[in-house]
């Protein structure tokens, strides 16, 4: 074994898995994840903690798996972190835990994320439950959103003995981690729903179907039901389309629409109802995870896909894991290069797309060097089917009803990172719906920090 | 599970149902919507709350079935119950909001077209209980297609019917009414709400354009999450591109850009869908389930 490099997790054969849904990483199994965990120089100051946004106990529970107690393992993670299975499988590891690793200064780090998920992965096959709390407190708090921010500040609060309501707008619990992020990434039925299954373990309810701001509002949740603290997880959900001519032709979609229809509708599955528009040459436009996992669908419904972005491949917002993992199953980059117009037959579904070429200027506010058109270089390219993904933005559904609740002028809602208190008495926020889209392990850390506020403010009261 | 408490069959291939659903009932009001997924398996079918009951807890849906999900809904019967029934989802009507002082200045028509006369009825019904007068044309194929009628009677002013082969009513489609009412009849009106199928809503505001008559329509394109998340519902209107779920599902019926929400519509119809159409309607759409005429 070479000490200076990961042991190689398995992966699905790019060319068989660019054919089904199923998940592209394998995992470790107990002999490779102890190999593995032996990496790991368990640090006396362990750089990599302060790399991970919950503070979980990297070396803890390393040492844990090195020694193959995989309970006491999962004990360790689960003092820190909700969703193990999720965020080893969906945490940009290698910019945050990873990239502080020490052993990763003379050679690979440690790979931190799929020793994780191999923990979890384990704890769930072999029926590990979390406990749920002795008593109840018998003080009402309400979530909004089953995401990631919602399901960690509801099992959060359950475990300090709280009766727990989660209110969720779909008919399906989980947020991002159904509708968006695809099964090739994380299967649902394994990983996701036993997820939520222990958050409803520690004795949460959820109730799907009630959209907050329409089937009932925060003020009536508070002055009508009870709840003595609401928690707001709901989000950045709004998608933003591009404003160019054609965009509202036949065959246009957001990203959102596109895997949405695949995963929480399971469109690819003929025996449920929903249709999706397949596609045979279809377009990308973005370059974030998103647009990743819209092109990785596509491919896999049997499409040839295309990814357009401005910029450049060093600006590929999107995890290098996911950009490698696309090209491998064969999605064709077109970097440098920006739609125009969308080109729509006289049945108005789309025939094609009006691009134009572009070359890297001078760095803008963010420090990205601004993309600009370069003379002369529009081109056309024949599709069928345009998915946009250029970002999200947190709705407006629960801001413009909830009074003397603050938003800023991106939409977010304004709370303290401390404790997620908003400027509302009793109304907590975090996650997307207050960062804008950001990412699993953030919204989750933003959950927990909720929920200790909350517990603080009603012991207090 | 929402339990399906009352099955009524309106006309050939319309239904009408009471959902046990104390939240959506308890905080509704005319001009929203509803989706309903009937089981594990189905979509998410938005579908209009054409009444409420808010001490028992129902919402009334009328539904015609037309490709698969409707005629799997169709196929539930009273005690069944369908798995997921989300809302009310979308604005309601801008006359809720109104006062009643300034609602009994105003001439209202309601033109409510086949199983748009669903969704036109609660309007109808809470203009009444706010004891406000206002006229209704209903529009349908032929007699059998007339729904909600004695309904419809007990709370407008005026029904006036039409259908296109004169088996009932006046002979002729819902805008031949409209100008007769107008051109003939001596009625002034200085608003129009027309329901329907978007063909039927598209003419209508041709005509109440050159009458100078402001149009209110209820648009019902494509739909996925229905909350403001997909944009699978989106639509022009006056320039703008809107999210029919959460900025509508009514607008300005002047400033919709009908053809190209008609044109997005057509992109999931399945084969059976257009089967049971061109059965129903023709291939040019002639005489649309509404009485309306094809340009
Ligand atoms: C396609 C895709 C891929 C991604 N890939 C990654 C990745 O690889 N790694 C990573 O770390 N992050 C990834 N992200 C980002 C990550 O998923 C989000 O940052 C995270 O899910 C945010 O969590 P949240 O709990 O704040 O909100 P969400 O997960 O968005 O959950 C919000 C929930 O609130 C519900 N809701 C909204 N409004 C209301 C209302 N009015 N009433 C009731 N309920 C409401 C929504 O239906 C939803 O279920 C990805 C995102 C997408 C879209
Ligand atoms: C806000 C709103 C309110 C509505 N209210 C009513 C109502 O009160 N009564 C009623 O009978 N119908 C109503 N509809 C239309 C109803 O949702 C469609 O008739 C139904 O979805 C058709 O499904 P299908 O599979 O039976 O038909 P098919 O024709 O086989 O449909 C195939 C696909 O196209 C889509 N689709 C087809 N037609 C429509 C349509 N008009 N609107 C949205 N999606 C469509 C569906 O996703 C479906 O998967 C409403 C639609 C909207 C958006
Ligand atoms: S939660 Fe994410 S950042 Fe933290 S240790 Fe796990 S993979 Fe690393
Ligand atoms: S920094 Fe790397 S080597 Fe050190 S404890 Fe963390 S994972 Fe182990
Ligand atoms: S139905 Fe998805 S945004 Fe309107």
């Amino acid at each position: 074994m070479d000490v200076l490099k990961k042991v190689p997790v398995r992966e699905q054969d790019p060319k068989v898995r660019a054919t089904n849904f199923d998940e592209v990483c394998l995992g470790y199994n107990i002999e490779e994840a102890k190999e593995e965990a032996s990496r790991c120089l368990k640090c006396k100051n362990p750089k990599c903690v302060d790399g991970c946004p919950v503070s979980i106990d990297i070396p803890g529970f390393i040492k844990e798996v090195e020694a193959g107690n995989i309970e006491e393992a999962a004990k360790v993670i689960g003092q820190y972190s909700a969703l193990p299975a999720v965020c080893g499988r969906v945490c940009p590891q290698e910019t945050q835990c990873e990239q502080r690793c020490i052993r990763g200064i003379k050679g690979e780090a440690v790979s931190i994320g799929k020793l994780e998920r191999f923990v979890a992965d384990w704890s769930r096959e072999n029926n590990i439950k979390p406990e749920p709390p002795k008593e109840t407190n018998g003080k009402k708090v309400a979530v909004i959103g089953s995401g990631p921010a919602g399901l960690t500040c509801a099992g959060d609060l359950a475990k300090l003995g709280y009766e727990v309501t989660i209110f969720e707008a779909l008919h399906e619990p989980g947020g991002v981690l159904v509708y968006g992020i695809p099964e090739f990434r994380l299967p649902k039925e394994t990983v996701v729903k036993t997820e939520i299954d222990n958050v409803k373990a520690l004795g949460v309810k959820i109730e799907t179907n009630v959209v907050i701001g329409k089937s009932t509002t925060i003020d009536e949740l508070m002055e009508e039901e009870g709840f003595q603290a609401v928690f707001i997880g709901s989000g950045a959900g709004l998608p933003k389309f591009m404003g160019i001519p054609g965009e509202n032709a036949n065959g246009v979609f957001s990203a959102n629409e596109y895997l949405t229809r695949n995963n929480l509708m399971k469109a690819f599955d003929e025996n449920y109802d929903t249709p999706i528009a397949k596609g045979k040459k279809v377009a990308v436009v973005g370059g974030g995870n998103v647009a990743m996992d819209a092109a990785r669908t596509a491919l896999r419904l049997g499409a040839q896909v295309y990814i357009i972005y401005r910029r450049s491949e060093s600006e590929l917002p999107a995890r290098v894991e996911e950009v490698h993992h696309a090209k491998e199953e064969g999605v064709i980059f077109k970097l440098l290069t920006n739609p125009k117009e969308i080109l729509v037959d006289e049945k108005g579904w789309v025939k094609g797309m009006k691009c134009v070429e572009m070359e890297l200027g001078e760095p803008d506010a963010s420090g990205r060097r601004k993309p600009v058109e370069k003379p002369d270089s529009e081109f056309e390219i024949e599709l069928d089917t345009v998915i946009m993904s250029l970002g999200t933005s947190p709705n407006p559904l629960i801001s413009s009803t909830t009074t003397g609740l603050e938003t800023d002028k991106r939409r977010c809602i304004v709370a303290d990172e401390k404790n997620g208190q908003t400027s509302k008495e009793g109304v907590f926020a975090g996650g997307d719906a207050v960062t804008g889209a950001a990412t699993v392990i953030l919204a989750m850390g933003a959950g927990k920090a909720a929920a200790k506020g909350i517990h603080e403010y009603l012991s207090n009261k | 599970m929402y339990k399906i408490v009352k099955k009524e069959t309106l006309a050939p291939n319309i239904y009408l149902m009471d959902i046990e659903a104390p939240r959506v009932a308890k905080s509704c009001y005319p001009g929203q919507f509803v989706i309903v997924k009937m089981d594990e398996k189905g979509e998410r079918i938005p579908l209009t709350i054409c009444d409420y009951n808010r001490d028992l807890g129902t919402v009334t849906i009328v539904f015609q079935t037309l490709g698969t999900s409707t005629k799997r809904m169709a196929e539930y019967e009273v005690g069944d119950s369908y798995r997921d029934f989300s809302g009310p989802l979308g604005c309601k009507s801008e006359l809720v909001d109104e006062s009643d002082e300034e609602l009994r200045k105003k001439h209202i028509l309601f033109v409510a077209g086949g199983v748009g006369t669903a969704p036109v009825y609660p309007q109808v019904k809470m203009m009444k209980e706010r004891g406000i007068d206002v006229d209704c044309v209903i529009g349908a194929r032929n007699k059998d297609l007339i729904i909600l009628e004695d309904e419809m009677k007990k709370v407008a002013k005026n029904v006036y019917v039409a259908t296109d082969d004169g088996s009932y009513g006046m002979k002729g489609n819902v805008n031949d009414c409209i100008k007769d009412l107008v051109q003939n009849q001596g009625k002034q009106y200085d608003l129009v709400i027309a329901i329907g199928p978007v063909i039927m809503m598209k003419f209508v505001c041709i005509l109440t354009k050159e009458l100078g008559i402001k149009t209110i329509v209820s648009m019902n394109p494509i739909m996925v999450d229905g909350t403001g998340m997909c944009g699978a519902c989106r639509l022009t209107v006056g320039n703008e591109v809107k999210f029919a779920c959460v900025d509508g599902p009514e607008f300005d019926g002047h400033l919709v850009d009908f053809d190209e929400s008609m044109k997005r519509q057509q992109m999931y119809k399945t084969e059976e869908g257009r089967a049971a159409l061109k059965e129903k309607e023709g291939d040019t759409h002639k005489n649309g389930g509404c009485g309306c005429s094809d340009k």
